[in-house]
């Protein structure tokens, strides 16, 4: 055997006992796994769930969470947990993602219900992704749950699932979900040159979360539960409107906050998109920056034919709502992991770029200026 | 166990280190780091599989035949990586049946440092063939990007892209039937593209806002636009600047243009030979260019575009163009796009060889002259024929007022020197 290989194996074990040892110090009871080679080939092997996990009820010591404004995928249900190393702490920021120690395990699970009107008929977990904070950085792994839905199993090709389930409104649906490969991971988590969470950050996480012993802001929980330090009181600290929620925010902030969540993980100002100019942060406060009047630079026939990503009161004419709602491979936005269009996001984007000129967004060029 | 493969890790990465200054692009081959794909059954897990488990220092070869892939290819956050096939018309990696949700681009590559894709061939991507993205020293040696519809709207944008790179080395590709450029490189630096075959693209060879790029005996033809090198608003990296095109046959470019509306290439009229917009410091010499029919060269400002610029650290204008001992021929016979519709009354046929808008920044003239190191230069050129057919009056508020364009037809206040640019040199690379 090359020496290269068995070194490269050698370290990666080493590297992965330890992981799993700092994470599994919770008291959980479940015994350190051994992994015949680097990483696990099973999810069991993290020990998060009650059981085989089908219920994806967590144990003690995995913390249940949800974002204000969730990525669309599909429409799958998702579900998203964090595990700190036993004793540890991320630390707060007001605009990144925590500060996770080593050892920390993020996991989010794809569901489709067998019928969104009735959930006690249960559902079909398609792939598990877990984020794991090692000594030299974060790696995404895909795990793919079986048929019995007993067990998910490492893919770091990926994969395809047909699925089929009743969507809320009663239509039968199907699609050939896809399960995004290991490097495909990192298309969407590396920000500049390090891979990074994208969901725990402050303005998404600051909201109520129903935990079994009642209702809690999440901020305040994970800070009661020693999970985080350096929060201020959520009323403190920056929230992200819900996308879906007009209670929420106004329409531009939940426009915003929906393309920040499904377009801002590459079109920030260190995302893989970066080259497009385009900027979709919630923060960004330049109009040009974020599409208004913006032409296309790299984008093919991408463009539609149209001359800018957002024409102000015209949502037909502007690029941005064009590759939302397009399913082709060559067009779509995100170019990842969707087979489907998300029809209230892209509705959402149309009434605000329609309400445009009512929200005095355009720059003073105008849409017919010079 | 444990300190030996530390001890080998650590010798392994200084190895890497000490040759990666001096070597060819790329992971050497040996016998023990080559990965091999062959086409056939599951050759996209494999593939991908394969690209996923690279590390530094693998060689991941694709055999011979058409590997019928589903999903983009994608290689990320690995450095010395060769990617190579038996041969651009022996390995040929189809797109063809790319689904959705997979990825943008044919084949994808977002690494460090030092990655070279060699030997084979990008067919039929639903959007770019090959992207390559944040890499510092790309090389593409005998890549051939093809759509093989031929030319369609409905192609991807770009074939051979690399972008917000350093140190790119392009030679000996082919690339066929990009609706917008069939090489383009991005905001990158250092930049060499030589001995490439562009053919039936909207732009052929395009430069983009890049930076110290030596393009030279390529060949155009039967593209839109043949060679390209412009500077555009509202990206990361502004200002492209100090770019040599030089002993490049450029002929016949005359392809309809059929880029989707919306981007700059599809502007470009077709039968344009070279265009240069809004760039500075382009030395363009020793160049074949015949038989483009709207003309052979066009310099002109990013405000011929008369699109409103709010990126105000942009500069919009051509300055420090120098054009020399180039062989332009037969050019501007039928001039077309609306190049041809605007000044075809204005100018008849055929048109110049060379053509500028003449749109200068204002704020920059002294005595109504640019200073000596800024201007436009054109000598040597044999009987090209030259006008400035004053763009500035050609927008609607100029014609509105009555202004008609001052169309200026002598090339002597043009004649002169500017300082040559220096070459282009990459590590490794001769």
């Amino acid at each position: 055997m090359p020496v290269h290989r068995c070194c490269r194996f050698s370290r990666t074990r080493v590297r992965w006992l330890a992981l799993l040892l700092l994470a599994s110090g919770c008291g959980t009871g479940t015994s350190v796994p051994q992994p015949a080679d680097a990483p696990p080939e099973k999810l069991s092997a993290y020990g998060l769930f009650v059981g085989n996990g089908a219920t994806q009820q967590p144990v003690e010591g995995v913390i249940p969470y949800d974002l204000n404004s969730a990525l669309f995928s599909d429409y799958t249900t998702k579900y998203r947990f964090v595990k700190l190393p036993a004793g540890k702490s991320a630390t707060y920021s007001a605009d990144e993602a925590f500060d996770f120690p080593v050892g920390t395990l993020i996991a989010k699970t794809f569901a489709y219900p067998v019928d969104a009107r009735r959930p006690e008929l249960g559902q079909r977990l398609l792939e598990t992704r877990i984020l794991a904070h090692q000594a030299d950085g974060w790696v995404g792994l895909p795990y793919i749950w079986n048929a019995e839905q007993t067990e998910a199993t490492l893919d770091v090709a990926g994969t395809t699932i047909n699925s089929g389930w009743i969507d809320a409104a009663g239509n039968e649906r199907t699609n050939n979900y896809i399960v995004p490969n290991a490097n495909q991971c990192k298309g969407c988590h590396k920000q500049g040159e390090t891979m990074l969470p994208l969901g725990p950050k402050a303005r998404h996480l600051n909201r109520d979360f129903a935990y079994t012993h009642g209702s809690e802001n999440q901020l305040a929980y994970w800070t009661r539960k020693g999970a985080l330090v350096g929060a201020p009181a959520p009323d403190k600290a920056p929230r992200l409107a819900a996308w879906d929620d007009p209670a929420s925010g106004t329409l531009d902030a939940r426009a915003r906050a929906w393309l920040e969540i499904n377009c801002a993980h590459c079109h920030n100002p260190l995302g893989p998109a970066r080259n497009s100019g385009l900027d979709l942060m919630a923060s960004q406060a330049n109009p040009t920056a974020y599409g208004i009047l913006k032409p296309p630079v790299a984008a093919g026939r991408g463009s539609g034919g149209l001359a800018y990503d957002i024409v102000p009161g015209k949502p037909e004419e502007s690029i941005l709502a064009f590759r939302i709602g397009s399913i082709d491979a060559g067009i779509m936005m995100p170019e990842l992991g969707k087979r489907l269009i998300h029809q209230e996001g892209l509705a959402l984007v149309r009434d605000w770029i329609a309400a445009m000129s009512e929200l005095g967004k355009e720059p003073r060029e105008g849409a017919g200026g010079q | 166990m444990r300190a030996l493969a530390f001890f080998t890790a650590t010798l392994l990465g200084l190895s890497a280190l000490v040759t990666g200054c001096t070597q060819q692009p790329g992971a050497k081959k040996t016998a023990a780091n080559v990965t091999r794909v062959d086409a056939g059954h599951d050759a996209q897990k494999r593939a991908q599989t394969a690209l996923i488990n690279a590390k530094p220092g693998a060689v991941i070869e694709f055999g011979e035949g058409k590997f019928d892939f589903d999903a983009t290819l994608s290689l990320e956050d690995v450095s010395d990586v060769t990617i190579r096939g038996q041969g651009p018309d022996k390995t040929i990696l189809s797109f063809a049946n790319q689904q959705q949700g997979t990825g943008g681009e044919g084949l994808r590559v977002k690494c460090p440092e030092n990655i070279a894709i060699e030997d084979l061939a990008v067919e039929d991507a639903k959007g770019d063939a090959v992207k390559v993205q944040d890499t510092k020293k790309i090389a593409f040696r005998r890549v051939r990007t093809e759509w093989t519809g031929g030319a369609k709207e409905t192609n991807g944008a770009y074939g051979v892209y690399p972008v917000l790179c350093s140190d790119v080395l392009i030679e000996d590709c082919v690339a066929i039937g990009a609706s917008d450029a069939g090489i383009y490189v991005g905001q990158s630096e250092n930049i060499i593209v030589r001995r490439n075959r562009v053919e039936k693209n909207v732009a052929g060879i395009e430069i983009e806002n890049s930076v110290n790029a030596d393009v030279y005996e390529n060949t155009a033809t039967d593209n839109t636009g043949g060679i390209l090198v412009f500077s555009l608003p509202d990206l990361p990296k502004k200002d492209g600047r100090s770019c040599r095109v030089f002993n490049n046959t450029v002929v016949s470019n005359n392809h309809d243009n059929f880029a989707p509306k919306g981007n700059i290439v599809a502007t470009v009229p077709p039968g344009t030979g070279m265009m240069i917009m809004a760039n500075d410091q382009v030395e363009l010499f020793d160049n074949k260019v015949e038989t483009n029919k709207s003309t052979g060269l066009l310099i002109v400002s990013y405000l011929i575009n008369q699109k409103p610029i709010k990126d105000d650290k942009y500069d919009p204008y051509c300055e420090s163009i120098y054009i020399h001992d180039n062989k332009f021929a037969n050019n501007g016979d039928s001039p077309a796009g609306d190049l041809g519709g605007i000044l075809g009354k204005i100018l008849g046929t055929p048109f110049p060889d060379i053509m500028y808008d003449g749109i200068r920044d204002e704020k920059k003239l002294v005595d109504g002259e640019l200073p000596e190191a800024k201007r436009i230069r054109i000598s040597n050129n044999g009987d090209a024929k030259f006008v400035n057919f004053d763009g500035g009056a050609l927008n609607a508020a100029a014609v509105f007022a009555n202004k008609k364009p001052n169309i200026d037809r002598e090339l002597k206040s043009y004649e002169g020197a500017l300082s040559a640019l220096s070459p282009v040199s990459i590590a490794g690379v001769k």
